[in-house]
């Protein structure tokens, strides 16, 4: 069978996306959980005695009277344990000292991500790190939780601080005011509004929880790092906070035997950038402080916190309020809160906590009887009844007590290892539906690498031999194989396995489709084989002609590739980048002096290869600017001729202005992690001082994009991209990023959502416009003009979406992308002949700087998520996924739609272009995702795996996912001229 | 028509020959340029209180670039390379001299400057950027200068694919070229997280181009002789 390269590059990338979701799927593992949603206390186990039933079934009394939980954003645990500590926060350091606190290092997992700590801290699961990409959404917290708990048990809960807290416990609340962390500018105001609450709410006696979440610490942190000057007061501030608490609630507390508890903790650390999402152990260290005079009686000589989970302070605060532990926590009881209490009352809470650990064991482990804590847990289970009959015989002597004793260190030593098996399993990766993932993904990689050289021929067809490996014996052989391995796997695996728990009929599908591809490929292979040995010479003559630009273009991008093995270069990808151009544009400045410096030494034929250049370049010139021509402009004209008279040197000096623009670009946006910290151009046009110049930077920058782009499209979609980017300054304008010129005030914030549909309405104006002359096209075939003008107008509609949609700073990096580009097509590609593949390459290049120059990096905090709530109310999923999207990877996206813009051009002399080109950017992108996976696979025990790698991994699938629209798009164009040709 | 043939014959031995004496006295030439790298990296510690090739970094580029441009002048004196067939003025030769030292001046900025676009800081560290530059160019330029003299059009040829005409002009090639790769290749362990002293800007480039230098130095003389059937051919 006869496929088109871009055809087939188009399915291969299809078919890998498939094999990608399903390697993704098997690498982020789901949290465990439990099948029932919530415990109820009809649950709740009895207490455990030898003989008949104990008469304790219920659950125990609380512990506490009154819980305020003061969660502190970002605090790190040397701001309360460290110096700063100690200087700043002198009430708790005092508390602490004198012993009526109990204080922990709590460690977190990575992300180290708000949401997910808060879920952490009040489920005691380990959430995935899938939960960071619903972290956009935050939507309400189904799983049990502490709670969720609390509200069923009939306990007020009042809540102040982040709103995440009220978006995760949505009526849960009788009483709440949500801060949002959208401005991170700010940290006065976001704390000043939990506080301003505090006075009324500790006067009065109508609730049972308190939840206060502070946000102003992570913001000083994300602003200025953990050792600006501003930190200390917000310690001092905090410190305040705790004070009146305390006191508010020391003065209340009447029955010692039932006080009330005050918990204070970090959900996240901070590093030493200020920033937080990674796994250093500066991020990582949270302090936990639970103060409560119930602690007072122990009061003893300072000693270093002791280092627990996070996720222990769930099951605590459950037992402590007097409510059954959440079904899914894996935390396990801090036995020094319940110390105090006597023997009987300790054993029951160990019990009810081991018994809750081994029902989630059981529910996640098939092997879970031969689990050492289990087994632990049920010897320490029948020494707990023996106990409970010598203690209910009256038994009161010191055998009783040691007795106690050692089953209270037999408890903590099951609790122990139950926590930490239940803790592996979340870590542990389903390396079956990994493997067919990668599978699928390298035959794909496989197959686009054998096509190379005919895929790359003048005919740029393939010859696909489907029938006869379909109907070899080897293929059922095949066949037969896996699906012999598929029921081995699934009926022996431990763990869960998403490949064995979809349906039989998908999976043989899949198995089906791996056999067919890997018999394809075999086929191929023996074809290429047996072609390549009758002609052998030939092959080594076509390495030789290689010039030095395909060199640097090769050992680049694989260097590329192998760079991503280490997680510096995967965090500092960017200087890969933006290394790479630069060398390109050294590459071409050199070809294009060795064009013009060498070409007199050449022989006399190549003044005929001249002319006949020349003719060209006058016959696309002409193709390019007819309609340009048409409005006759005096200015243009001399500027064209202008150009045309100073050629030599104008030429000579473009790799030199793209340089100087990229040089430029770079101080924008730093992006990265270890230069993350360097203020950047970017921050400072965006504080609200320099508003003015920011102001005029958009407005110089909308006009410049309308100067670069309006040239080649049609008069009606010039005039609607016009009033778009008008739109655009006056979305801007209402939101407050920028002023109007005869405007001095700031005047009242909306959010613009009006001039942002505005906008919308152009964008879509100019897709139509443009998708219509595309149709318009094919349908009257040979109109060559209306196809190119058609791509363009959609060129322009993607533009005005990114202007849009893109930081205000940010519109920079558009113009000097437009500008860019319109160098490289005027003055170098126009020179300096390459084929498509190499151009391809060159803009993947270019593509992936762009990327980075707008800010992005390898890690999820820079996604700018604000894109997505551009011109809508509230969030609504679809569109605010797709407008970040968008946002995210416009550089890649922008910079492959110019390419097709400017291959279709190409078409008149190769007719082939787009159809090389798709196939280069196919096999370009899929090489990285391919080498990817296989890394990730050895790495999955790396250190960073959850920081750098796994997020890593998320950008390069996505970007596949949009790579393989591109390609689809491509397929199109190309079907188009192929549908022309015929004709 | 034997004759001639025999002539044809006699002559290729003889360019041979010649090839040889050249060779070997680029060898000895480019063994005095390795040593005085060697020169500047073990001397200046006898003399000098503190010296230590990262901690005063900047004080061995200095002297590594002065210590390699001597040698280069030196070798111009001695070894003449492309002997030029006109008797030339003093006067001549000085201007040929101020010639030279713009061009060396220009390079340096040249190299500063797009040192610069590959991101190097622009205010800070200017010093360090700047001396660096000097480095490559007493590598690059200086020997560039020694042996083809301030003749624009002359680097051009000798850089361009098949335009080498001697065995200097060859090993001007390769030491060129080992150097910038060098230099290039220096600049990857930066962002590596190593925390390591030679991690500072730009002591792993100013090494790597070093290293290149002298392994562009080695490594020439032997590329020569080994092609040198080839060369000869071209040559003629």
């Amino acid at each position: 069978m006869k496929v088109g390269a871009s055809v087939l590059a188009c399915c291969c990338l299809l078919i890998q996306v498939l094999g990608l979701a399903l390697f993704l799927r098997g690498f982020f593992p789901l949290p465990v959980r439990s099948q029932a949603r919530k415990s109820s206390i009809s649950e709740i186990p009895a207490e455990p005695w030898a003989g008949k039933t104990s008469n304790w079934t219920q659950l125990p009394h609380p512990l506490f009277k009154k819980v305020v939980i003061v969660l502190i954003d970002a605090l790190r645990q040397d701001f309360v344990f460290g110096v700063k500590g100690k200087e700043h926060m002198r009430y708790v350091t005092q508390l602490i000292e004198k012993g009526s606190t109990l204080s922990y290092i709590a460690m977190a997992t990575a992300p180290t991500v708000t949401m997910p700590r808060i879920k952490a801290l009040m489920t005691g699961t380990i959430p995935g790190f899938i939960d960071i990409v619903v972290n956009l959404n935050s939507p309400e917290l189904l799983e049990d939780n502490v709670i969720w708990q609390a509200k069923q048990a009939g306990k007020r809960i009042v809540f102040y601080g982040d709103d995440t807290w009220i978006k995760l416990f949505p009526k849960h609340f009788v009483e709440s005011d949500g801060t949002t962390s959208f401005f991170v500018s700010d940290f006065t105001e976001v704390d000043d509004n939990v506080t301003r609450h505090l006075d009324d709410v500790l006067k009065r006696d109508d609730w049972d929880v308190l939840v206060l979440h502070y946000l102003g610490l992570d913001h000083i942190g994300h602003l200025t790092g953990p050792h600006s000057h501003l930190i200390g007061p917000k310690l001092y501030e905090m410190d305040f906070v705790l004070k009146k608490i305390h006191s508010a609630l020391s003065s209340k507390d009447e029955d010692p035997s039932f006080p009330s508890l005050i918990v204070v903790c970090g959900d996240h650390g901070m590093s030493e950038a200020g920033s937080h999402g990674g796994s250093s152990d500066e991020e990582v260290q949270t302090p936990l402080v639970l103060i409560s005079s119930a602690f007072q009686n122990k009061a003893g000589t300072f000693k270093e916190p002791e280092i627990i989970q996070q996720t222990d302070l769930a099951p605590t605060l459950a037992l402590g309020l007097g409510l059954p532990i959440s079904r899914s926590s894996l935390g396990m009881l801090l036995p020094a809160v319940v110390e105090h209490k006597t023997f009987r009352e300790q054993l029951r809470f160990f019990h009810l906590n081991g018994y809750q650990l081994c029902k989630l064991l059981k529910e996640n482990l098939r092997a879970y009887e031969k689990d050492d804590g289990v087994e632990q847990f049920k010897k320490a289970e029948k020494l707990h009844a023996n106990w409970i009959k010598l203690y209910l015989e009256g038994n009161t002597s010191e055998v009783l007590t040691n007795l106690g004793r050692k089953l209270i260190k037999q408890y903590l030593e099951a609790l122990q290892k139950l926590s930490a098996s239940l803790s592996k399993q979340v870590v542990e990766y389903d390396i079956y539906s990994m493997t067919v993932g990668a599978i699928i993904t390298l035959e794909m990689f496989f197959l686009l690498l054998i096509c190379v050289p005919s895929a790359l021929s003048s005919k740029a067809e393939f010859d696909l031999p489907l029938a006869s490996p379909i109907f070899s014996l080897f293929f059922y052989m095949t066949c037969l194989v896996l699906a012999a391995v598929h029921v081995i796997v699934c009926t022996s695996t431990e763990n869960m396995c998403f490949f064995c728990s979809i349906s039989w009929m998908m999976a043989m599908a899949i198995m089906v489709l791996i056999a067919a591809l890997l018999c394809v490929l075999l086929s191929v292979l023996g074809k290429i084989i047996l072609k390549h040995k009758s002609s052998n010479e030939k092959q080594s003559s076509s390495m030789s002609s290689w010039s030095e630009l395909d060199l640097l273009l090769l050992v680049g991008t694989l260097g590329h590739v192998l760079s991503m093995g280490a997680s510096s270069f995967i965090e500092e990808e960017h200087q890969t980048w933006y290394f790479l151009i630069n060398t390109l544009c050294l590459a071409l400045s050199q070809e294009m002096c060795r064009k013009y410096f060498l070409v007199r030494k050449r022989n006399k034929m190549n003044t005929s290869d001249l002319e006949y250049m020349e003719q060209t370049d006058v016959y696309i010139n002409e193709i390019y600017d007819a309609h340009k021509k048409e409005l006759k402009e005096e200015r243009l004209s001399i500027l064209e001729r202008f150009i045309k008279d100073n050629e030599k040197w104008i030429a000579l000096a473009s790799p030199g202005i793209i340089l100087i623009c990229c040089r430029l670009l770079r101080p924008l946006n730093q992006t990265g992690v270890q230069w993350m910290h360097r203020s950047d151009f970017g921050h400072w046009l965006t504080s609200s001082e320099h508003k003015p110049e920011l102001s005029f930077l958009v407005g110089t920058c909308l006009v410049m994009i309308f100067v670069l782009i309006q040239g080649k499209c049609s008069l009606v979609s010039k005039v609607a991209l016009m009033f778009g980017l008008l739109g655009v300054y006056c979305y801007r304008a209402t939101i407050g990023h920028v002023l109007y010129p005869w405007q001095q005030d700031t005047k009242d914030i909306t959010k613009g959502i009006t001039e942002a549909r505005f906008v919308y309405i152009f964008v879509l104006g100019i897709l139509i416009t443009g998708i219509k002359d595309l149709l318009k096209s094919h349908m009257m075939c040979a109109d060559y003009k209306a196809k190119s003008m058609g791509l363009w107008e959609v060129y322009s509609g993607l533009v005005l979406l990114a202007a849009l949609l893109f930081r205000p700073h940010n519109l920079v990096v558009l113009v000097f992308c437009l500008l860019i580009q319109i160098i490289l097509t005027m003055f170098i590609w126009k020179i300096l002949k390459y084929d498509a593949a190499q151009i391809t390459f060159m803009h993947y290049w270019f593509g992936q700087a762009f990327f980075f120059f707008q800010g992005n990096s390898n890690t999820i905090s820079t996604v700018d998520i604000s894109a997505g709530f551009v011109g809508l109310e509230n969030y609504v999923e679809i569109p605010a996924v797709l407008l970040t999207a968008f946002v995210t990877y416009s550089g890649p996206l922008l910079w492959s739609m110019h390419l097709l813009c400017y291959l279709n051009g190409e078409i008149n002399k190769t007719s082939t272009a787009v159809a090389h080109g798709c196939f280069s950017y196919a096999i370009i992108r899929s090489l990285p995702v391919t080498v990817y996976i296989l890394l990730v696979t050895g790495f999955r025990y790396h250190l960073f795996i959850w920081s750098v790698f796994s997020p890593k991994l998320l950008y390069e699938v996505i970007h596949l996912v949009i790579s393989a629209g591109i390609c689809v798009t491509f397929t199109v164009v190309d079907k188009n001229q192929v549908a022309k040709s015929e004709h | 028509m034997a004759a001639a043939v025999v002539i044809a014959q006699a002559l290729q031995c003889y360019k041979g020959i010649m090839d040889e004496t050249e060779i070997r006295r680029l060898s000895v030439g480019h063994v005095l340029c390795g040593l005085a790298v060697l020169f500047s990296l073990c001397v200046p510690p006898l003399l000098l209180d503190e010296f230590s090739l990262l901690g005063t970094h900047l004080t061995w580029l200095c002297i590594c670039s002065v210590c390699v441009v001597t040698v280069n002048v030196l070798l111009r004196l001695t070894l003449k390379p492309n002997p030029s067939t006109k008797r030339s003025s003093f006067a001549h030769k000085v201007n040929k001299l101020k010639q030279s030292g713009l061009y060396f001046f220009v390079s340096c900025l040249l190299f500063h400057g797009i040192i610069v676009l590959y991101g190097a800081p622009l205010i800070e560290s200017i010093w360090e950027t700047f001396l660096f530059a000097v480095l490559l160019s007493s590598f690059t330029t200086s020997r560039c200068l020694c042996i083809l003299g301030p003749n624009f059009h002359a680097w051009i040829r000798v850089f361009s694919k098949d335009g080498a005409m001697s065995v200097w002009d060859h090993s001007l090639q390769i030491t060129t070229i080992c150097s910038i790769v060098g230099a290039w290749l220096g600049a990857f362990p930066i962002p590596l997280d190593w925390d390591r002293p030679w991690q500072v800007w730009p002591i792993s480039c100013s090494l790597g181009a070093t290293f290149g230098y002298v392994v562009g130095l080695l490594l020439a003389p032997f590329w020569i002789y080994w092609n040198r059937k080839r060369l000869t051919y071209k040559s003629r």
